[in-house]
C-alpha cells in the first residue's frame, strides 16, 4: 500500500454524480489510478461501471464532482481529445475498428501522426511489433482486412491497437471485458503484458466478469453498486467468494419466497434445447409462470428472446393466433414508432384483432387503447398525442400495454424497466402478478436483482448460454452473482 | 386554418394554385378550362405511379422503385398487342396489364430479398430486362389502342378528364388503404422502425412484398392508360415518370425518410409539377429553364423538410 | 490457398469474367484481336470508366450518385463550347462544379438526407442547365482533348494505356495513400474515425469533390471522342457506373470498394454491348442482358460473402 499512496494520481474522479432521467447511475463515485497499478473494477448489472468508464474517457460529463489529470482540475475541457493527448485509451466491448480495412490501415486511422510517405511501413511496425509483444506467436497477417479476421483476432488487434505508440505516450488503458472472445492462452497473455506496461509504470483499468482475471491481474479492486463505490481494498484481500459477497447487498430481506412450483406434468408453452458444451440447460417455460432471465448485460439473454420470438414466424402473413408478444427494453431500437400517437402505438400488436376486411375498426380501437390507458394508468390527456410526448416510463407503459393487451399466452419482456421511476414500476409488477395468476406467461430478462427476485424460475446467462436454473428460494442474489461471474476463462 | 396549415400536403397545394393563377392570368383567363383540363390529365398518370412510389418510399430508407417506367412500357405493349384494337377484348387487355405488373412485383421483392440487395440496384437491373422484353415484344411496330379505350383516355366526363378520374378513384382507394387499412398502419410502422415493427408483430417481408407488387400493379395500369392517351404505346413513354414519381412524394409531403405518407399531396405534387411546366411553356421558356427549376424545387422542398425536427 | 484472400478473390471473380469475355470476342470475332480491333472494341471505355471511378468515390461513403448521367452530359455540353471558345471560364465553370459536389457532400452529411434523392435532384438542375447550354447537339471538342483521345501508342491502344494508368493513379489515390485509408475508414465504421480525432465532414467533402473531379475528367473524355455534344450524351452512365462499381466487385456500404475492380468492370461492361452484337444478340435484348449480368454477379457475390462469413466464424 505505501508505494500505491505515494506515487501519484494520475486520473482521478472526485464525487462524482450522474443521472439518466430518473435514474441515479453514479451517485458521488470517488475513483483514482495511479501510475504503475492495475484497478479492478467489479460490479453487476446498473453498478455505474460502464457510466464511470465513458466518464474516464471523455464520452460524458459528470453533472457534479470533479475529474483530476496528474492532480490538476481538468473538469471543464474534458473530452474525447483531451483524454486521448493525457495518453488515455480505450478497448470498448464493441468493436471499434473499420472492419473494410487492413489492420495496418486501421493502426493509420487510430495514429494521426502516421502519415506521409512510406506510412504504411511504419504503422506496420508498430502494429506488428506491439501484436508480437503482447500476443507472442499470433499469427496474424497484419495485411488482412479486419471483416475476415476471427472475433478472438479481432480483439487482439483491438487491444494492440490500444497500447500502441506513435507519438504520445500511452499511459492508461481501459479494458471493458477485454478477454470476452479470447481463449485461456490469449487471455493468460493479456495479463502478463498488463502486469509488464504496470511494471514501467504505465495504468490499466480492468473490466471482466471473470473474477480470477481480476484478482490475478489487479493490484487493487474497486467494487461497485448502485452507483457507489462499496469496496475498494488490495486484490490480494480479496477472494472470488469475497468479491461476489462484496457485490450483493449486505443486508436484503426478500418479501416471500416464492415456492417452487411442481411442474412435472405440465406442458411446457415455450421450450427450446440447450446447444453447446456441458452443463447444457434447456429453455422452457409453464403456464402462469414468470420466468426470469438473469446475468450480466449482453450475455446473451436479448438474443435468447429474439430467438424465441422468431421461431414463432410471421415474417410473411401476421398470425391471428400469434404465441408471443414482445416488450422491448431500447425503447428507441427497438419499441417506439416515433411518429405515430399513443393509440397507434399501443395497438399496433393487437391491429390483426381490431381489422375487418382489412379495415381497422377506429371505435373497437379506441375502446381498446381507452380501457388500457386505465388500467396502467399512461399519463396523458390525450391519447392522439404523440408517443414522445410522454415520459420514459409511460412510454414504457404503452410498450407493456401493446403487448399485454393481445391474448397471447407468452409475454417477452427484454429488460422493460430500464429508465423507468420506482413507482411506475410497481404498477407494472403488480399487474404482470395478475395477470400470470390468470394464466399467462411472462419471460423477463432484467438487469435488476429485486426484478428477477420477484420471478418464479430463473435461468442465468453468461457467455451466451444458461449457465444455471433457480427456483423457489434458491432465487437469491448470492446465488445469481456466483453463476454469473465465472472463477476461471472458459 | 392552422391545423390545415399542419398538414404535409398544405403547401403542395398552395403552390400549385399559386402557380395555376399565374399560368392563367398571364393569358388574360382565356385559358382557364384548357390549362385546368391539361393539368388534370397530364397530372393524373404521374398520381396513379406516384401513389405506388408513395408507399414504396414510406417502407424507409434505401426503398425506391425504379423499375416503373419499363413497367409502364411492357404492360402498354403487352396489353395493346393483345387486344390488336379489338374493342371487345378490353377486359382481358386490362388484366394482362394488371398481370405484367404483378409479375414484376413479384420479381423485384423476390430480388430484394434473395439477392439481399439495395431495392434501388435490385429494381434498376429488373428494369433493364423488362425494358428489353418489351423492346423485343413490341419489335417497333406500333399498334393503336382500341377505339373506346381511345375515346376513353382522351374524353371528358362533365368536363373532367376520364383519366382523373380514374386516378380519382385509384387515389381513393389507397386513401382507405393507407388511413384506414391494416396495411398501411403496417407500411408507416416499417417505415418507421422496422426492427420495432417486426417485434410487434408487424410481418416484415409479407407486407413489403404486397409493396413492391401494389406499386408494379399502378405502373402498369398507368401505362395502358398513358398508352391509350397518346394513341399507342412508345418504348420511351415511362422515361419521365422514373424521376417524376420521386419529385410528386417528395413534393407532396411524405417523408423521404419513410414512416410517413399521405394521399392528397400527390395530387398536390403532381399538379405543381405539370403546371410548373406549362406556366414555363406559356411565358416561353426553353425545356432547360423548366428542367432546371424542377430540381431547385426538388433540393428545395428536401431542405426545407429536413430543417423540420423530426418529432 | 493462403494467397486467396477474401479481398484478392473479389477481384478475381471480375478479372475472370474480364478475360472470358475477352476470349469470347476474340473467338466469335478473330480479326478484332488487333491494334485497330481492340481500339474499336473499347473506344468509348475510357469516359465510362472515369465515371465509374466517380460513382466509387461516392460509394465509398455509403452514398449513390444518381446524376452521375446528367452531370458528364452537362461536362460534355461545358467541354464542347466554353472550353472550347473561352477556356479560362471553362476551366472556371468546371472548378465551380467541383465545389459544388464537396458542397453536395458536406449537405448531405450535415443534414443526413437520403443521397439518393438529393442527387436526384441535382439531375434535374444538371440536365436543365445542359439544355440551357446546348439546346440542340453540337459544339465542338477542344483539339488538344480530341488529340489526346485519338492518338495512337505504340503496341497498345490507347483505351488499355488509359484505363490502366486510371487504375494505377487511383488505386494509389484510394488504396495506398495515407488519406485514402480514412476516407474508406468514413464508410467502415464512421464513429470509430470520429472517435479517432478525424473530422468526417471534411473527408465526405473531399470524397465528393474528387468523385466530381473524376466525373469532370469523364466528360472531357467523352467529348474528345465524339467530337460534338448533347445535352443527352451521357445518360446511361448513371446506372452504368453503378454497374461497373458492383461489377468490379464494390459494394454499396461499408467502404468496401476497388478502384482496380471498377475500372475492371467498366472494361466488361463496354466489352459486353460489343460481345451480344457479335453473338448477333438482337440489340433489342442488349439493356436486358446487362441487367441480367448484373443480377448474376450480384448472386456470385452473395456466395462469395457467404463464404467469407464462414471463414470470419472460425
Amino acid at each position: 500500500m505505501d508505494t500505491a499512496a505515494t506515487s501519484r494520481d494520475m486520473l482521478a474522479v472526485n464525487g462524482a454524480e450522474k443521472s439518466f432521467g430518473a435514474v441515479r447511475a453514479l451517485a458521488g463515485v470517488d475513483f483514482v489510478v495511479r501510475a504503475g497499478e492495475c484497478v479492478g473494477l467489479v460490479g453487476h448489472n446498473g453498478a455505474g461501471k460502464s457510466t464511470l468508464v465513458t466518464l474516464m474517457t471523455g464520452g460524458t460529463k459528470p453533472d457534479r464532482g470533479r475529474i483530476l489529470l496528474d492532480g490538476q482540475d481538468a473538469t471543464g475541457s474534458y473530452g474525447f481529445a483531451a483524454a486521448r493527448e493525457h495518453g488515455l485509451r480505450c478497448v470498448f466491448q464493441e468493436l471499434s475498428l473499420c472492419p473494410n480495412l487492413t489492420v495496418t490501415e486501421n493502426t493509420r486511422i487510430a495514429h494521426r501522426s502516421i502519415s506521409g510517405l512510406g506510412w504504411r511501413r511504419r504503422a506496420e511496425q508498430v502494429i506488428r511489433q506491439k501484436l508480437d509483444e503482447i500476443f507472442p506467436g499470433h499469427g496474424i497477417d497484419v495485411g488482412t482486412t479486419i471483416a475476415s479476421l476471427s472475433i478472438a483476432k479481432r480483439q487482439m488487434v483491438e487491444i494492440a491497437t490500444a497500447f500502441s505508440e506513435s507519438e504520445a505516450k500511452v499511459r492508461l488503458v481501459i479494458l471493458d471485458e477485454p478477454t470476452s472472445s479470447l481463449d485461456a492462452t490469449l487471455a493468460g497473455q493479456l495479463l502478463a503484458y498488463v502486469r509488464k506496461f504496470v511494471g514501467a509504470g504505465g495504468s490499466v483499468v480492468v473490466i471482466s466478469h471473470i473474477l480470477g482475471e481480476i484478482l490475478s491481474a489487479a493490484d487493487r479492486v474497486v467494487v461497485m453498486k448502485d452507483g457507489k463505490v462499496v469496496a475498494e481494498r488490495p486484490a490480494s484481500e480479496f477472494t472470488v467468494a469475497s468479491l461476489v459477497a462484496a457485490m450483493g447487498s449486505v443486508v436484503r430481506e426478500r418479501d416471500a419466497v416464492r415456492p417452487a412450483r411442481d411442474q412435472s406434468g405440465q406442458t411446457p408453452v415455450l421450450a427450446q434445447t440447450a446447444t453447446g458444451p456441458e452443463p447444457a440447460i434447456g429453455f422452457v417455460a409453464y403456464p402462469g409462470e414468470i420466468v426470469g432471465l438473469a446475468g450480466l448485460g449482453g450475455h446473451g439473454q436479448t438474443r435468447t428472446l429474439i430467438g424465441l420470438y422468431r421461431d414463432q414466424g410471421g415474417d410473411w402473413i401476421a398470425r391471428r393466433d400469434s404465441k408471443v408478444a414482445f416488450v422491448a427494453g431500447d425503447r428507441h431500437v427497438d419499441g417506439n414508432l416515433p411518429l405515430w400517437s399513443i393509440l397507434k402505438n399501443l395497438t399496433l400488436t393487437l391491429l390483426p384483432d381490431l381489422t375487418r376486411f382489412g379495415l381497422v375498426q377506429h371505435r373497437a380501437e379506441a375502446a381498446v387503447a381507452q380501457q388500457w390507458r386505465a388500467r396502467i394508468e399512461v399519463r396523458t390527456q390525450d391519447l392522439d398525442n404523440p408517443i414522445l410526448s410522454l415520459s420514459g416510463g409511460n412510454q414504457q407503459k404503452v410498450l407493456f400495454a401493446r403487448a399485454l393487451a393481445t391474448r397471447v399466452p407468452v409475454v417477452l419482456m427484454d429488460d422493460p424497466m430500464r429508465g423507468v421511476d420506482i413507482g411506475t414500476k410497481q404498477e407494472v409488477y403488480a399487474i404482470l402478478r395478475s395477470e400470470a395468476d390468470k394464466g399467462r406467461t411472462f419471460v423477463w430478462y432484467s438487469t435488476e436483482m429485486d426484478e428477477i427476485c420477484q420471478c418464479d424460475r430463473v435461468y442465468v446467462f453468461r457467455e451466451g448460454r444458461i449457465v444455471a436454473e433457480l427456483r423457489g428460494a434458491d432465487i437469491a442474489e448470492s446465488h445469481i452473482l456466483a453463476a454469473s461471474f465465472a472463477e476461471q476463462a472458459a | 386554418m392552422r391545423t390545415l396549415a399542419a398538414k404535409p400536403w398544405f403547401w403542395s397545394f398552395v403552390a400549385a394554385f399559386g402557380v395555376w393563377l399565374a399560368t392563367i392570368l398571364f393569358t388574360g383567363g382565356a385559358s382557364t378550362i384548357g390549362v385546368s383540363q391539361a393539368a388534370l390529365t397530364f397530372a393524373a398518370f404521374s398520381i396513379i405511379v406516384g401513389l405506388g412510389q408513395m408507399f414504396v418510399i414510406t417502407l424507409g430508407p434505401g426503398n425506391v422503385d425504379l423499375s416503373i417506367p419499363s413497367t409502364m412500357t411492357l404492360a402498354g405493349t403487352v396489353a395493346l398487342k393483345v387486344m390488336e384494337t379489338n374493342d371487345g377484348l378490353v377486359l382481358l387487355g386490362l388484366i394482362l396489364a394488371v398481370l405484367v405488373g404483378l409479375c414484376i412485383g413479384v420479381v423485384n421483392y423476390g430480388l430484394i430479398k434473395l439477392l439481399r440487395i439495395p431495392p434501388i440496384i435490385a429494381t434498376l437491373s429488373s428494369s433493364f430486362i423488362i425494358q428489353s422484353t418489351a423492346i423485343w415484344y413490341n419489335r417497333g411496330i406500333r399498334i393503336k389502342p382500341p377505339a373506346t379505350l381511345i375515346q376513353f383516355a382522351t374524353g371528358t366526363t362533365l368536363g373532367i378528364p376520364n383519366v382523373a378520374l380514374v386516378a380519382l378513384l385509384i387515389s381513393v382507394v389507397i386513401w382507405v388503404l393507407l388511413e384506414k387499412g391494416i396495411y398501411g398502419r403496417r407500411v408507416s410502422a416499417i417505415g418507421q422502425n422496422m426492427r420495432a415493427a417486426r417485434l410487434a408483430g408487424v410481418p416484415v417481408d409479407g407486407t413489403r412484398f404486397a409493396t413492391y407488387v401494389l406499386c408494379a400493379v399502378l405502373a402498369s395500369l398507368a401505362g395502358l392508360l398513358l398508352s391509350c392517351f397518346s394513341g399507342g404505346a412508345a418504348l420511351n413513354m415511362g422515361t419521365e415518370y422514373l424521376l417524376s414519381s420521386i419529385a410528386v412524394v417528395v413534393i407532396g409531403g411524405t417523408a423521404v425518410a419513410g414512416g410517413s405518407a399521405n394521399v392528397p399531396g400527390i395530387w398536390g405534387g403532381s399538379l405543381f409539377l405539370f403546371l410548373v411546366v406549362s406556366m414555363l411553356n406559356t411565358y416561353g421558356a426553353s425545356a432547360g429553364v423548366r428542367l432546371l427549376l424542377t430540381g431547385i424545387i426538388i433540393i428545395g422542398v428536401i431542405l426545407a423538410a429536413s430543417r423540420r425536427p423530426l418529432a | 490457398m493462403n494467397w486467396l484472400t477474401a479481398d484478392r478473390l473479389r477481384l478475381l471473380v471480375p478479372a475472370l469474367s474480364l478475360a472470358v469475355l475477352l476470349g469470347a470476342v476474340f473467338y466469335l470475332q478473330p480479326r478484332s484481336m488487333s491494334y485497330v480491333g481492340l481500339n474499336l472494341l473499347l473506344n468509348l471505355a475510357v469516359p465510362i470508366t472515369l465515371a465509374t471511378i466517380a460513382q466509387m468515390l461516392i460509394m465509398m461513403v455509403n452514398d449513390l450518385d444518381l446524376s452521375m448521367g446528367t452531370f458528364v452530359s452537362f461536362v460534355a455540353c461545358v467541354t464542347a463550347t466554353y472550353l472550347q471558345t473561352d477556356p479560362w471560364l471553362g476551366v472556371l465553370i468546371l472548378a465551380v462544379c467541383i465545389a459544388a459536389y464537396a458542397g453536395m457532400g458536406v449537405v448531405i452529411h450535415l443534414r443526413n438526407l437520403p443521397s439518393i434523392v438529393v442527387t436526384l435532384g441535382m439531375s434535374f438542375v444538371w440536365g436543365g442547365l445542359a439544355v440551357l447550354m446546348l439546346p440542340t447537339p453540337g459544339g465542338t471538342a477542344p483539339d488538344w482533348i480530341r488529340w489526346l483521345m485519338t492518338s495512337k501508342p505504340p503496341i497498345v491502344p490507347m483505351a488499355i494505356v488509359a484505363s490502366v494508368l486510371i487504375a494505377a493513379i487511383t488505386h494509389w489515390l484510394v488504396i495506398r495513400s495515407a488519406f485514402g485509408v480514412v476516407l474508406r475508414g468514413v464508410g467502415g465504421n464512421e464513429r470509430s474515425v470520429q472517435r479517432a480525432g478525424w473530422s468526417v465532414i471534411r473527408a465526405k467533402a473531399l470524397a465528393y469533390a474528387l468523385a466530381g473531379l473524376f466525373a469532370v475528367l469523364a466528360g472531357i473524355a467523352l467529348v474528345g471522342l465524339t467530337t460534338s455534344a448533347d445535352a443527352n450524351i451521357a445518360l446511361r452512365y448513371t446506372l452504368l457506373s453503378i454497374a461497373g462499381v458492383i461489377l468490379g466487385g464494390g459494394e454499396f456500404v461499408g467502404g468496401r470498394v476497388s478502384p482496380i475492380g471498377a475500372v475492371i468492370g467498366a472494361l466488361t461492361l463496354t466489352l459486353a454491348a460489343s460481345f451480344l452484337s457479335f453473338l448477333r444478340i438482337s440489340p433489342d435484348w442488349q439493356i436486358g442482358a446487362q441487367g441480367a449480368i448484373l443480377i448474376v454477379v450480384l448472386a456470385l457475390r452473395l456466395l462469395l460473402n457467404r463464404r467469407e462469413a464462414r471463414e470470419g466464424r472460425q
